[in-house]
């Protein structure tokens, strides 16, 4: 059982705030129905999902733990696994595959050195394979730590991202 | 509700309109082959392999999730549907492992049987298949999770039945997988329903791994000997030993389900611990002798004994037949001292009785009450069974509160609830009689004038006495007493205000049998001063008198007394100091240190016999093997002593013999006619503030007879983890004590050393310590002042 009061696992002031907003939303005795808001905002801060920090969540939306993990590992822009600072996700769904999104895969492989779903020896980069974000008349693209998304990807756009990002 | 015409393979019938074509199906007898539906789970349509032909619908449709219609025309036996069965059984064999030959569930597989029916004699699949590595569930249940084809029963069990989601299926597609949060236990005492739900062979039993095929097993019925319930079994046998437990259906009883005790506790009936040849002690040496010699003795010497100096104990966990032919034997020789109530602490109320206590309804209506109120109890873990129909209450919005001295978790929604020191319960209750008194506008009964009516005490009491009684002739309203209630000391008190309470509020009252028998046992006459059917008879000393101030002799039916009773320091020490003591169990145990005689008796499921679960339910039932060694049913070792002692009336041929003895030739309206939970003429005492620290102590559910003690996989679970000191956050700073530390605890006799355990949802001045388990038995009485200090 995770303990509530240990300092790795306590989410912050604002994040908390965050999860009580997103909790409101819904009728009192059914917090639970926030659990992807809150499994979110839980991993903006801390960088990935630890089963004591879906934990921590789930004690606080009063739900079984296995219910919020279920969820955690249902969903893949939940990372249940440790990631780099940066992650990218590059789409290689029938459009952005069209468009090149395979040339820039290539490309960003060769660049750091690792495959998808590795991370580099420094834990700057994680790089992801990513289905398709609903973007595709601006294919290719690519998302950053699942918020920021890049469009039109070319070789040359994504040495300008990768030295923005170091 | 509408009736609507359907057809279901050109069959025409009538259905009530929002059943599925499955229950439609069901009703009328037809099989649609499944994995996911059960008919006590919800709906998740996910195994697909319920489709059937629906006139008009564009493609086969699930028959457990869709509704029917009027005029729906339904096809399960058509070649579209069979196609579409047998397609969904092809992707279902995609991954299944070909292990039959070694999977326990073999025989018994509902996969294994509808691939006969709907596989193909080879598969076309050449790819790898997915293999899953084993979850550890804990000692009760055992994984091969490769085989799972994701029906998610199990999951909904937990949900919807235990009421705590310990398993769930993360991941998503084929890499989901059935497992617990972080490979924990699961601690459930409901878990080892999961084994049965199970359609494969990835969930089953652990202690019956690899130990028999189903099919070289006879199938026994026969009547659990735990809880007050009286589950129906199916004991499983093989080469005259019990290989196993699975619950056999009973809609009124326990449904489908069984609880882990009742499953498990088998494993208790082949240890080496059983004794299997009368024994005697001659000279501080044991002997074994012959059943001859071993009865001879025993009467010759209770005959040397004035007949008020014996006392007979028995455990309310036997069967009727022996505690009748117990009480029988005693007041043939002209004592009345015969009692089974070994944990009860105040007898008060046996001349104020006016039949034996019992639910005060029939079990199923716990099911559906819309308001409730629980007094002392665990309910989970004494009736776990009970505990579930509450939470389906519950879940119908019904309203539980509960007013204990410990909170224990109910896994349910529990709208108001008072945590007291054992010695404020009855106060307690007595501010609930005043509340509701002060709602109705009546006067206030003189046995709450103490009562205080705070806010919780209004609030259960508008709680309680809410809604209109059910229109259906169902009870809605009820009152329960638990076991804690009835091992309490101010018993007859907290009896009679909740008693009081029930009437004011409307309510239904009733008891929670504590045991197996314990309403059995009162109608068989096992107690002093009320015989059969509560008929007169001789006074007699009641456990406790028997066991606070030695007797001569006692005679000691399943008892192990320092586990069984009350306060097991004083009934150990006058035991020891008798003269004479025969000790009729199934175990050698501690006997062997204070008995002078062991005679080995045939538990359960080795002796025909009846129990009278808590609603008067009369259950008979059958052995399913043979007594072990020379063990014989002990109500043959009571005929024949009885006959030995030369007392009339011990010719019975068979237990039913007995039984037609004891209650007449109608055995179920004499013990409906006798119960009763009325009583009238108890005082109620002023509330005693206690300065000191309470005691609050309960059995714990694996410890509660020899059997469930025995069993070592029982012994393995979360629930029979080693006893602490569970206190506030609050007393362990005041006492200058640490949270996992050690502490001393001492009531009336030698110190204890125990683990403290933080419990902020206990009163203040409490430490709660088990009763009933080896290492407690040496502190003292189930209530009472006990203290603390760092050890």
């Amino acid at each position: 059982m995770a303990n509530p009061d240990s300092n790795t696992l306590r989410l912050s002031q604002e994040s908390l705030a965050l999860i009580d907003a997103e909790v409101a939303k819904y009728p009192a005795d059914r917090k639970q129905s926030a659990v992807m808001a809150a499994l979110r905002i839980a991993q903006t801060e801390k960088g990935w999902l630890k089963p004591e920090l879906v934990e921590y969540v789930a004690h606080y939306l009063e739900m079984p733990p296995i219910a919020a993990y279920e969820v955690a590992t249902f969903y893949n822009m939940y990372d249940t696994q440790p990631v780099g600072r940066h992650k990218i996700t590059l789409c290689t769904n029938l459009p952005c595959a069209l468009m090149g999104a395979n040339k820039i895969a290539e490309h960003l492989k060769q660049k750091l050195g690792i495959g998808f779903g590795e991370t580099t020896e420094d834990g700057r980069y994680t790089l992801k394979e990513g289905e398709c974000m609903g973007t595709c008349g601006d294919a290719p693209v690519c998302l950053h730590n699942n918020h920021a998304m890049h469009t039109h990807l070319t070789p040359e756009q994504v040495d300008e991202l990768l030295d923005e990002l170091k | 509700m509408a009736t609507l015409n359907i057809e279901i393979d050109g069959r025409a019938l009538q259905v009530e309109s929002g059943d599925t074509i499955m229950d439609a199906a069901n009703q009328a007898g037809i099989a649609i082959p499944h994995f996911c539906y059960h008919k006590k789970l919800s709906i998740a349509a996910s195994c697909r392999m319920c489709l059937v032909q629906v006139e008009k619908a564009p493609k086969p449709l699930p028959a457990c999730a869709t509704p029917v219609t009027d005029g729906m025309k339904v096809y399960t036996r058509s070649e579209y549907a069979i196609s579409a069965q047998k397609s969904v059984m092809e992707f279902l064999l995609i991954n299944h492992p070909l292990d039959c030959p070694i999977c326990d569930q073999g025989g018994e597989c509902t996969l294994q049987d509808l691939a006969v029916g709907y596989g193909g004699s080879s598969s076309r699949y050449q790819e790898l298949k997915r293999v899953v590595r084993e979850k550890a569930l804990g000692p009760l249940i055992a994984t091969d999770m490769t085989r799972c084809i994701h029906c998610s029963r199990c999951v909904r069990f937990g949900q919807e039945i235990a009421g705590v989601m310990e398993l769930g299926m993360p991941g998503r597609g084929e890499h989901t997988e059935v497992m617990s949060f972080l490979e924990s236990q699961v601690a459930s005492e409901l878990s080892g329903n999961v084994i049965d739900l199970c359609p494969v062979g990835a969930l089953t039993s652990k202690p019956f791994r690899y130990s028999a095929r189903s099919w070289e097993l006879s199938r026994r019925p026969s009547i659990s000997p735990h809880d007050s319930l009286g589950s129906n079994l199916e004991v499983h046998v093989k080469d005259n030993k019990v290989m196993r437990v699975v619950p056999r259906e009973n809609e009124d009883v326990n449904e489908c389900w069984l609880a882990d005790r009742d499953r498990f506790s088998y494993e208790g009936l082949n240890t080496a611990e059983r004794l299997t040849l009368p024994m005697i002690k001659r000279d501080g040496q044991w002997t074994e002798t012959t059943w001859q010699a071993a009865l001879e003795f025993v009467a010759d010497k209770l005959k040397s004994i004035p007949a008020e100096q014996i006392g007979a104990l028995s455990t309310p966990y036997r069967p009727a037949e022996e505690l009748f032919l117990l009480q029988k034997l005693m007041r043939g020789m002209g004592s009345g001292n015969v009692d089974h109530r070994l944990r009860q602490s105040d007898f008060s109320l046996d001349d104020k009785a006016h039949g034996g206590f019992w639910l005060g309804m029939p079990v199923t209506y716990m099911s559906r009450l819309k308001h409730m109120l629980v007094v002392g109890s665990n309910l989970r873990k004494d009736h776990p069974l009970m505990a579930h129909r509450i939470r389906e209450s519950v879940r119908w919005s019904g309203e539980l509160n509960l007013i204990n001295a410990a909170e224990d978790e109910f896994l349910g929604k529990v709208h108001a609830k008072r945590i007291v020191a054992p010695s404020q319960l009855a106060a307690a209750l007595a501010g609930v009689c005043r509340a509701l008194a002060e709602l109705k506008s009546l006067p206030v009964p003189d046995i709450a004038v103490h009562g205080v009516a705070d806010d919780t005490a209004r609030k259960i009491a508008e709680s309680i006495s809410g809604g209109d009684q059910d229109a259906s002739g169902g009870e809605s309203r009820a009152v329960f007493l638990g076991n804690m209630a009835q091992h309490h000391p101010a018993y007859s008190q907290i009896h009679a205000l909740a008693q009081e309470v029930a009437k004011l509020a409307g309510a239904s009252f009733g008891v929670l049998g504590e045991a197996a028998n314990s309403v059995g046992a009162v109608v068989v006459g096992a107690i002093p001063g009320r015989g059969p059917l509560g008929q007169p008879a001789v006074k007699g000393l009641n456990a406790q008198q028997m066991l606070a101030q030695p007797l001569r002799a006692y005679l000691m039916l399943g008892v192990e007394a320092e586990l069984d009773t009350h306060d097991p320091v004083s009934a150990m020490a006058s035991i020891q100091a008798a003269e004479f003591v025969v000790v009729m169990s199934p175990y050698k145990g501690r006997s062997l240190d204070y008995a002078d005689v062991l005679l080995p008796i045939a538990p359960w499921t080795e002796t025909s016999g009846t129990f009278i679960n808590t609603e008067g339910r009369v259950q008979s039932f059958s052995a399913v093997v043979k007594p072990l060694g020379e063990a014989r049913p002990a109500w043959k070792v009571l005929r024949v002593l009885g006959n030995l002692l030369g007392l009339a009336g011990f010719e019975h041929n068979d237990s039913q013999d007995v039984l037609r003895d004891a209650l007449g030739p109608t055995p179920i309206g004499s013990v409906q006619a006798f119960l009763n939970n009325e009583i009238s003429g108890v005082t109620v005492t002023p509330p005693q503030l206690n300065e000191g620290l309470e005691r609050v102590a309960e059995v714990p559910i694996y410890q509660t007879d020899a059997v469930v003690r025995r069993s070592p996989s029982l012994q393995k679970t979360q629930d029979a983890a080693l006893p602490v000191a569970r206190m506030h956050g609050r007393l362990i700073a005041k006492l200058g004590l640490e949270e996992n530390g050690l502490v001393s605890v001492r009531q009336t006799a030698s110190a204890l050393t125990l683990k403290v355990q933080r419990d902020d949802l206990l009163p203040d001045n409490c430490v709660r310590v088990p009763s009933g388990h080896p290492l407690t038995a040496g502190l003292g009485p189930m209530f009472g002042p006990i203290t603390a200090e760092p050890a």
